[in-house]
């Protein structure tokens, strides 16, 4: 009889656990702290708008609606290609798992990019987070909560891009398999997270 | 605590005693019987102790008067506390109150008067620092404001205390039971000068504040839009920037 | 090195104890980044007691200006012109006294002692396993907390000074300099607890993951110790509410930087809003505060009195619903605040509700030492004390939950006698308490017992004599935060009671060298320590002093609940928990076979 058999024989059964690894339970623990963060965020800019709506703009007014929804489209379509990346590891099918990883670090760094092109533009119309340099439709703070919540979001998208990429190596050089898939899992949940965030605010920062 | 000086101080201190009876009890009960035990269940050379796992009656025991206790304790308060709170609610400050303006900023207060005519920005208002004057026995009703940063209306006898919040305007009454002179104090940090931000609260006779009212515009003081730091009446002002203590 | 990962507990995964393999890691890695949990709970205790003894010197500091206003200090004249010319103490130095003063015992010594330490000491031991679920991530949540640290310091040193606005920062004053005097200061002050949120929250991660996932066989729920109980729940509370302070310092910060005025009214900002951010984090962290406490003084008076703890179910039950309540309180430190009246009524009886499960731990406390066999060894001492304590603060709390008494003693030492009664009162007893109890098992040395008891005395006597007297200094109407009393004429006759608590505070600050004394002398000149000193049940105390790299040769098991004390019939007063219901204890070969007797093969 094997050591930890043994002992299960003679000890009453444990309550065991939610059967979830470690780092995988870790993960999702994590992701609630984030949910926190981001909660807090949020809203402290729906107290601010709804106290103060004449300091904001309508939709489409200042923001570019139209490629900040393709771009959103991106981000979901990174999810669709991580879930296949982490359906390809489970059956084993290294090659698939470094295809679709690869394509969701691009579609993932291509959505940062875009972020960062639209950026420069509404800095460029005057659409700042500093208050003395506003110079937009609406007031001081539409600028001071978007760059700050599409800003947090934005760095926690190049965090995951970044793991991606060393998920990416790692796979490159066979670490995973059918068995052991654990970091890929992890950092699918983040990813999805992340992207679940950005639905969030492209519809409340963008669309309302 | 200073004897009370408003109609509804002692409302308010008749709860605080509630607590203390209440705590007080409670207090003498769980500490004496710490002490006891210590002392009854010490160990003594072969003294065993008795193996039991809790008892679930007196879980409930526990729970539910505790609960009743504290729930008494909210129904007590929470008249009272709506009514000095919420100034324009039933039973709180009536409508023909005397209005004044109080604006707080670092370090004084800056409290506007209506003048005669009774209604705030009229050409007939006058603006004093540092000086709350009030009839006794007629409500008093404070727009509360600050300039800078926050701060806190704390006048001790009338037991009232309402934080000065900048870009708000913030409803507070009293009415005064005694005449005297009243400390007002600043009860939120403020900054540097937070711990000499005092004034003071005179409380007339009735035709005294009006002889005081009537002096104070004969003699100038400042319109209600003149800046109230370019006071002729600096020498009625106690606190000023660097003025040593008493 | 490949680590399989299961979809079951990481049996396989852990790195037991293996006695005939040397311990041959390098200096560095056994002592300094290190990733073994023991190791990083002692690095937490020496790190957080630095932090408690700077805390107490602003204390001292305080206490001196309000004791003697003017009067130069002894010593002062080391301090620089900005801070105290002459030794006299300067009103914007007091401001940045009693901010730092609160935000290094808050964050700095309080929470590392309790979740830093006693988290890391206790709960991979107590749930049988070898280390924490992420040893690495433990590593990086000590090295992150230490720059917060240096950092909070660094800020006394900067142009403007240390942070000045409280350690509840409320803006405007906290975000704009030109009304708090202090610019870097207290932005240092924002990043400086960025950077400690980051720390508490991989230290919060690790310790779900490890009680949910990694306990022994037989380590069911309700067997854990009630310090992992107290832990895990506390771990939620960081997880949940560290993040929300976060978002806070960040807008707060973002507001004395780059320009945004979230706080600030002149463009639509509110600064009610960063209160409300505040102590939405504010209030789950006073609990963050206690719990942990209440779990370390349930262990010790159970094992004190030979007893099992009277109730542990409801003991369990109590601090679930404190952290759950924990979270519909805030408001109650904003009545005052402009905040809607309503709003107050509703949080005054959310507020009262939760005085009910800590008068239930209070009751079960006196429950457990009822009919028990009392040993006062030091640890029970300061227990008893917490005990004692404790319920003074809380019942001094249920005057502050009543909105109309909270309209008079808001802001006043009333509410800085309550914050003192459960903070020192309570968790810093429990704290002692604890050292004195697990110090032996993590250092292998007994703290000096007369010490412990003479510790005890001192700063007993003397913390009632400082705190109790400043419920009067607030019911006189003695505001908060205040360099000079003096300048109020109603405030001139508490002078006396000033004073009087002054010198004892200087005396209480004078009782704490015996307690460093003790610790540092132990460390290296105290009694040898037996596996169990005090003759107790939990797994800690199976394995020698202090334990091995990898704790346990192997997965233990676990038969019984860990307050068996006095059980009838046998002939000890104490069960351990690893101990087979036949008396035999199991030893389990490394080597692979069980010859586990008494087994059935």
């Amino acid at each position: 009889m094997s050591q930890a058999a043994a002992i299960h024989a003679q000890a009453p059964r444990p309550m065991e656990g939610m059967k979830v690894y470690n780092v995988k339970l870790g993960m999702w623990v994590f992701l609630l702290s984030e949910v926190m963060f981001f909660s807090g965020l949020i809203g402290a800019y729906i107290i601010l708008r709804f106290a103060h709506p004449e300091h904001w703009a309508a939709p489409g007014e200042v923001l570019a609606v139209p490629l900040t929804a393709f771009n959103t489209f991106m981000l979901i379509c990174s999810s669709v290609t991580m879930v296949k990346a982490f359906a390809a590891i489970e059956h084993g099918d290294q090659a698939g798992l470094k295809k679709w990883l690869l394509a969701t670090i691009v579609l993932g760094a291509a959505f940062v990019g875009i972020q960062v092109v639209e950026y420069t533009k509404l800095i460029e119309h005057g659409f700042v987070p500093i208050a003395s340099l506003y110079a937009a439709e609406g007031g001081p703070l539409y600028g001071s909560t978007f760059y700050t919540m599409t800003g947090f979001h934005g760095v926690h998208v190049s965090i995951g891009v970044l793991c991606l990429s060393f998920t990416a190596f790692q796979a490159f050089r066979g670490r995973y398999t059918e068995e052991y898939y654990g970091g890929v899992e992890i950092i699918g949940l983040y990813w999805h997270f992340v992207d679940l965030v950005w639905i969030i605010l492209f519809t409340i920062v963008y669309l309302i | 605590m200073p004897e009370s000086a408003s109609t509804f101080g002692a409302g308010i201190d008749s709860i605080y005693y509630i607590i203390l009876w209440i705590t007080g009890a409670i207090f003498v009960l769980v500490e004496t019987a710490l002490i006891v035990f210590i002392i009854r269940y010490r160990h003594r050379e072969g003294r065993v102790a008795v193996h039991t796992h809790g008892s679930k009656k007196a879980e409930i025991v526990w729970t539910v008067i505790p609960f009743i206790l504290v729930l008494f304790i909210v129904y007590a308060s929470n008249d009272i506390w709506l009514q000095v709170k919420r100034a324009d609610q039933e039973g709180a400050a009536p409508a023909d109150a005397l209005r004044l303006r109080v604006v707080a900023k670092q370090f004084e207060w800056n409290v506007t008067y209506p003048g005669p005519d009774e209604e705030l920005d009229t050409s007939d208002d006058f603006v004093k620092r540092n000086q709350l004057h009030v009839p006794i026995g007629r409500a008093v009703r404070i727009d509360l404001g600050s300039e800078d940063v926050i701060h806190s209306f704390f006048l001790p006898d009338f037991r009232v205390k309402q934080d000065a919040v900048p870009g708000m305007t913030i409803p507070v009454w009293f009415e005064a039971t005694r005449t005297g002179e009243f400390p007002l104090a600043c009860a939120e940090l403020c900054g540097l000068g937070h711990y000499r931000m005092r004034a003071s609260l005179t409380v007339h006779e009735a035709d005294d504040f009006d002889r005081w009212q009537s002096e104070e515009i004969e003699s100038g003081s400042p319109a209600a839009d003149a800046d109230a730091s370019d006071s002729e009446t600096a020498d009625e002002n106690k606190v000023n920037e660097g003025e040593e203590s008493a | 090195m490949t680590t399989p990962q299961l979809l079951a507990p990481n049996v396989s995964a852990q790195h037991w104890a293996d006695p005939s393999h040397p311990d041959d890691r390098p200096f560095i890695r056994k002592y300094v980044f290190s990733t073994d949990h023991k190791t990083i709970g002692n690095q937490f205790m020496f790190m957080s007691l630095f932090f408690l003894m700077i805390g107490g010197a602003l204390a001292m500091m305080i206490r001196w200006q309000l004791g003697w206003p003017g009067l130069p200090m002894p010593g002062g004249g080391v301090l620089p012109e900005t801070m105290a010319p002459g030794g006299i103490l300067l009103p914007e130095f007091y401001n940045s006294l009693v901010t730092m003063h609160g935000t290094f015992m808050i964050f700095f010594a309080i929470m590392p002692l309790l979740v830093g330490m006693f988290g890391n000491w206790l709960i991979p031991l107590h749930v049988g396993a070898s280390d924490m679920a992420f040893p690495r991530l433990n590593m990086m949540s000590f090295w992150t907390a230490v720059p917060a640290g240096f950092i909070m310091l660094a800020s006394f040193a900067v142009e403007g000074g240390a942070a000045g606005a409280g350690w509840t920062a409320y803006p405007p004053l906290s975000a704009v300099p030109e009304y708090s005097g202090v610019s870097t200061g207290q932005q240092l002050w924002c990043v400086s607890l960025v950077i400690l949120g980051f720390s508490s929250l991989m230290g919060a991660v690790n310790y779900i993951t490890t009680i949910v996932n990694m306990r022994a066989p037989g380590m069911t729920w309700l067997r854990l110790p009630l310090p992992v109980w107290a832990l895990f729940i506390t771990a939620i509370l960081i997880l949940l509410a560290m993040p929300i302070l976060a978002g806070a310092l960040i807008m707060l910060l973002f507001d004395q930087t780059i320009g945004t005025t979230f706080f600030l009214p002149e463009t639509g900002g509110q600064p009610l809003m960063w209160q409300h951010l505040f102590w939405y984090f504010g209030h789950p962290e006073v609990y963050i505060l206690i719990l942990p406490a209440m779990g370390i003084a349930s262990e010790v008076i159970a094992n004190g009195s030979r007893k099992p703890v009277f109730g542990y179910p409801a003991m369990v039950g109590a601090i679930i619903a404190i952290a759950f309540l924990g979270w519909i309180v805030w408001g109650h430190h904003m009545f005052q605040s402009g905040m809607n009246p309503l709003l107050g009524s509703s949080f005054m009886l959310s507020t009262m509700i939760i005085a009910v499960p800590s008068a239930i731990k209070v009751f079960n406390w006196l429950g457990t030492i009822w009919r028990g066999d009392i040993h006062l060894h030091t640890p029970m001492l300061n227990a008893l004390a917490f005990v004692a304590m404790f319920v003074i603060g809380g019942l001094s709390g249920v005057f502050m939950a009543s909105t109309p008494v909270d309209i008079y003693i808001h802001d006043t030492y009333f509410i800085v006698a309550h914050i003192h009664y459960v903070l020192f009162g309570g968790s810093l007893f429990a704290i002692f308490a604890g050292l004195y109890f697990w110090f032996p098992k993590f250092y292998g040395r007994m703290l000096n017992p007369t010490l412990g008891k003479i510790h005890f005395a001192l700063t007993f006597v003397f913390y009632n004599l400082v705190f109790f007297p400043m419920h009067n200094l607030g019911l006189g109407g003695m505001m908060r935060r205040i360099y000079d009393p003096n300048q109020y004429g109603f405030l001139e006759p508490l002078q006396p009671m000033n004073t009087f608590i002054s010198v004892f505070a200087l005396a209480l600050g004078a009782s704490q060298l015996v307690f460093f004394f003790n610790i540092l002398w132990s460390l290296w000149r105290g009694e040898k320590a037996p596996e169990n000193p005090w003759s107790s049940n939990s797994l800690e105390w199976d394995l020698p002093s202090p334990p091995p790299h990898g704790n346990f040769e192997a997965m233990p098991a676990v038969y019984r609940g860990p307050y068996e004390y006095s059980y009838p019939g046998r002939g000890e007063d104490f069960w351990p928990q690893s101990e087979p219901p036949n008396g035999r204890r199991a030893r389990v070969e490394t080597s692979g076979a069980p010859v586990a007797e008494g087994v059935p093969q």
